[in-house]
């Protein structure tokens, strides 16, 4: 995280009359792994499409190693680009797509040959060269597409949900090879994904995008732990997200008055007495208690179980609270001697305040 | 028994339709070829024997060979201009934002619509007024006119199934719009473009009513020279260069669906089969050598 690679400054594109991406900023460390996951519609493919010079900002700017690049066409930026589909020449060799770049450039034969077949090397395809892409497997022909990018060494790398047609498995085994090559290469990626666990496998930084915006950006840790919006802490991971009207905060706690009762969350920002503001609960980090009144430490939901799903690792329970809300609450199977709940027992959901974020309100603030 | 039996009927009589359909369509044509080699001195069916007179008197006939030279000299820059320019409308309608593209879209699928006697008179004006009616300059440029339409069609419909981000990944991969095209696209469309070409050269070989309108005594292209025959002293020449047209058609056609099923098979056999991609500019890429596949290591 020396210094930016890349840089976006208030980038919007609007078509028509749709914004499809809405002022988005943020810079790309050298070398850095960074995901834009949000879901399908919300502008992430765009904004790879605008750094790659596909289509142009109708405002703001982008900056590649501290240089604009607005004016400069696609085949001047040397921005590697791996497509949805591939997008592999079907009239070409495998070889000869990966020489594409390199033909493009005017490299001399036997340096094209001696990269080509390096590269081949690395993507673990050495006999494939003369194949056409009809002729691979679809994780072949990933391969390939990753092997056509990254053979004229650019420092940008942009993956538009490139496993999106792979099965689970393969996806998998995929993200992982991704990873180690960025690694090798120390080439900076920015990934387009629609699947959280891809991004939270892979990404150094993850950039959630909603409805054009950029909702927030930071390290996996950061997005979990301290989400500045509901749809983040949402999207990433599964929460309980509960109402409420501030009634005082100090010192980075907030207390909520909520339909359970008081509950107390971190708070990131100051809020003001009285506004309507949420409080978000991971399923994990809530727990169980037998009876009807909190005995410990913390703040509590009353409820009864509705529903108890068996998951191997985790026991989900579904409870119905007082308040009347569904909260969900994820307990590890332990072993034998871990006591479990059933339907219709009275407990209590307890959480400690610094497991709770309590975000704004977007709903009751923006009017809409 | 009663259900058996109009399901064994009707593909009978399906086929007899179908049957008497084809010979009411091709009986002439088999006719005109079978008459061509007659040894009879007029148009007689069936002809009392076999002779290759009339294809001996049209190889020394100055009439027809002019004919047939004057044919080809427009049918070749005409044809050629069709499949350029049809190419370029069509990739232009299909891949750039033009205001407007199916207005003009419909312009260029005019000839197509427009009756062509209703064509042929507003050329005949047109031509005249221009100095181009009798010309063989003026037939080019009728003949471009009308083929144009069937070039624009093909490839277009070539070009609806070329996935336009195979242009976007070689543009991003270093490639100039210009290479690009040149490089991926124009090598997918090939064989719509033949095709297109193919078109052309037969609708201008074939191409009457215009040519009866825009040509002159010097300039008379085949089809006028037959049409003006038919009407005086006929003798089985006529069948004989009809033949020829026909032949002609024939195998622009056969080659035509060659090309189609080259375009519409998937490319798996293409590591064994001829290459559809052509040679544009110097071959630079590593592995040009032998080409075999080894099937076996999947």
């Amino acid at each position: 995280m020396t210094k930016g690679l890349l840089q976006l400054d208030n980038v919007s594109k609007v078509f028509d009359t749709v914004t499809a991406v809405d002022r988005i900023s943020f810079t790309l460390a050298e070398g850095e792994f960074l995901s834009l996951l949000g879901p399908s519609g919300s502008g992430k493919t765009t904004t790879l499409q605008m750094i790659a010079g596909l289509t142009h900002p109708s405002s703001g700017a982008i900056l590649l190693g501290g240089r604009p690049i607005g004016p400069l066409p696609p085949y001047k930026r040397d921005i590697g680009m791996v497509f949805q589909n591939y997008a592999l020449f079907p009239h070409l060799t495998v070889a000869r797509n990966i020489a594409f770049p390199l033909e493009m450039r005017r490299m001399r034969r036997t340096e094209i040959a001696r990269r080509v077949a390096a590269v081949l090397k690395l993507v673990d395809l050495p006999q494939f060269e003369a194949r056409y892409p009809q002729q691979l497997s679809g994780g072949q022909q990933q391969r390939v597409a990753l092997a056509r990018a990254i053979v004229f060494e650019p420092k940008l790398l942009l993956m538009d949900e490139p496993l999106g047609a792979l099965d689970k498995k393969l996806r998998e085994q995929m993200q992982l090879e991704i990873k180690h090559l960025h690694k090798r290469l120390g080439v900076s990626i920015i990934y387009v994904t629609h699947d959280q666990d891809e991004a939270l496998v892979m990404s150094d930084r993850i950039g959630v995008f909603n409805q054009g915006r950029l909702e927030q950006i930071g390290t996996v840790e950061q997005l979990y732990e301290q989400p500045t919006t509901r749809f983040v802490a949402e999207f990433v991971g599964e929460t309980n997200v509960i109402r409420g009207e501030v009634r005082h905060g100090a010192n980075g706690c907030c207390t909520l008055e909520t339909a359970e009762g008081p509950l107390r969350g971190r708070a990131h920002h100051a809020f003001t007495i009285g506004s309507a503001a949420l409080i978000s609960v991971r399923p994990e980090r809530l727990r169980l208690e037998a009876g009807h009144a909190l005995r410990s430490d913390g703040d509590g939901i009353p409820g009864h179980i509705c529903e108890v799903i068996y998951m191997g690792r985790l026991r989900k329970y579904v409870l119905d609270t007082q308040g009347g809300q569904k909260l969900i609450v994820a307990r590890q199977v332990a072993g034998a001697e871990a006591k479990s709940f059933a339907v219709g027992d009275a407990v209590i959901a307890t959480f400690v305040p610094e497991d709770a974020v309590v975000l704004q309100d977007r709903h009751e603030q923006g009017g809409d | 028994m009663t259900g058996a039996y109009p399901e064994r009927l009707w593909p009978s009589l399906r086929a007899a339709f179908c049957l008497a359909v084809i010979v009411f369509l091709v009986s002439p044509m088999v006719i005109v070829a079978i008459v061509s080699f007659s040894s009879a001195p007029f148009l007689t069916f069936p002809p009392p024997g076999l002779s290759l007179q009339w294809y001996r008197k049209l190889a020394s006939s100055s009439v027809w060979l002019d004919a047939i030279a004057t044919s080809a000299t427009i049918m070749v820059p005409s044809a050629t201009v069709a499949t350029a320019a049809g190419t370029a409308a069509a990739v232009g309608l299909a891949r750039a934002r033009i205001p407007g593209a199916g207005l003009i879209a419909s312009l260029i699928m005019a000839p197509m619509i427009v009756p062509v006697i209703i064509t042929a008179a507003a050329m005949l004006g047109v031509f005249r007024a221009w100095g181009l009616q009798g010309t063989r300059a003026g037939l080019i440029l009728a003949h471009t006119t009308l083929a144009i339409p069937y070039v624009v069609f093909t490839v277009l419909a070539a070009l609806r199934l070329v996935d336009d981000r195979l242009e976007s990944a070689a543009l991003t991969l270093g490639a100039t719009r210009w290479r690009a095209f040149w490089r991926v696209t124009f090598p997918l469309i090939l064989p719509a473009v033949l095709s297109g070409l193919l078109f052309a050269m037969v609708i201008s070989f074939d191409e009457l009513v215009v040519s009866i309108f825009l040509s002159s005594p010097t300039v008379r292209p085949v089809t006028v020279q037959m049409w003006s025959d038919v009407r005086g002293d006929v003798d089985p020449t006529i069948a004989a260069i009809g033949t020829l047209l026909l032949a002609f058609s024939v195998c622009a056609l056969l080659l035509e669906t060659a090309l189609n099923r080259q375009r519409t098979r998937p490319l798996e056999t293409a590591g064994t089969g001829p290459k559809t991609g052509p040679r544009t500019g110097p071959r630079t890429g590593p592995r040009t050598g032998p080409r075999t596949v080894p099937r076996a290591a999947r």
